[in-house]
């Protein structure tokens, strides 16, 4: 379960990278091989499945994989703090759910 | 884009637009949990993995590549779906994901449900709905 955690983890960053390096995006095909930023962003997401792909060796998919969804809460912090994205009530409301959806898959883990 | 530029004449094709962005989303989760299937069945196969052998594994074990090129080919239909859809719209479908793979886990992996996780995967479909409320069109 960590370690599903841990990959998602490491993929939110990954898809931080994406995004920053999306930013800068000008030019032809070729500059997506020489964007560093992208690179490195699909350099985390495999460096993130990783750990996901030992995590899920154990235990039950139907737990683990809604697990993921918390990349979505790591990526709203990455947006507030690097892309300065507002915090707004739906996006607190959404994050609260999923927390609690993740809570209720845990808990279900038998 | 200016909502009020927009004629009468365009509305039906512009929902016609949006219905073919849905369906091609809910083709990508069917892919996305077809692909996670592969993926646990790959993982599945891997005896005393250390990190080192699972990064090698995506390049030799056949379920693992599998899977992820189904997960390579769902991203790139999702970009296509992106381009003429309204993300508010299309991330709550997304979130099927979750239910075709808890759906797949129980046929393949007899996995158990119970109501506290069934109640925990449409509480994560509703937050990510309510997610993408918020998103730019």
């Amino acid at each position: 379960m960590l370690l599903v955690l841990a990959g998602s983890f490491l993929g939110s960053i990954g898809a931080g990278f994406l995004k920053a390096g999306a930013g800068k995006l000008h030019g032809g095909l070729r500059y997506l091989f020489l964007n560093w930023k992208l690179a490195l962003g699909v350099a985390f997401f495999v460096g993130s499945s990783v750990p996901y792909v030992l995590g899920i060796k154990k235990g039950q998919l139907s737990v683990l994989y809604p697990l993921v969804s918390l990349s979505y809460i790591w990526a709203l912090v990455w947006a507030r703090i690097f892309f300065k994205e507002k915090f707004t009530r739906n996006k607190v409301a959404g994050l609260c759910l999923i927390l609690l959806g993740i809570l209720f898959v845990g808990l279900g883990n038998r | 884009m200016s909502t009020a530029a927009v004629s009468a004449g365009q509305e039906p094709q512009r929902a016609a637009h949006r219905s073919k962005g849905i369906g091609l989303v809910v083709i990508c989760t069917l892919l996305g949990a077809a692909g996670q299937i592969l993926i646990k069945l790959g993982a599945n196969t891997l005896v005393h993995p250390t990190p080192w052998s699972t990064f090698l594994a995506f390049f030799t074990n056949p379920l693992l590549i599998a899977g992820y090129c189904l997960y390579a080919l769902m991203t790139v239909l999702f970009i296509f779906a992106l381009k003429d859809g309204e993300l508010s719209v299309l991330y709550p479908v997304i979130s099927l994901s979750y239910v075709w793979v808890a759906g797949l886990s129980v046929w393949f992996f007899h996995d158990t449900l119970n109501w506290l996780k069934l109640l925990g995967i449409v509480t994560i479909v509703t937050g990510v709905a309510v997610l993408g409320k918020d998103s730019p069109k």
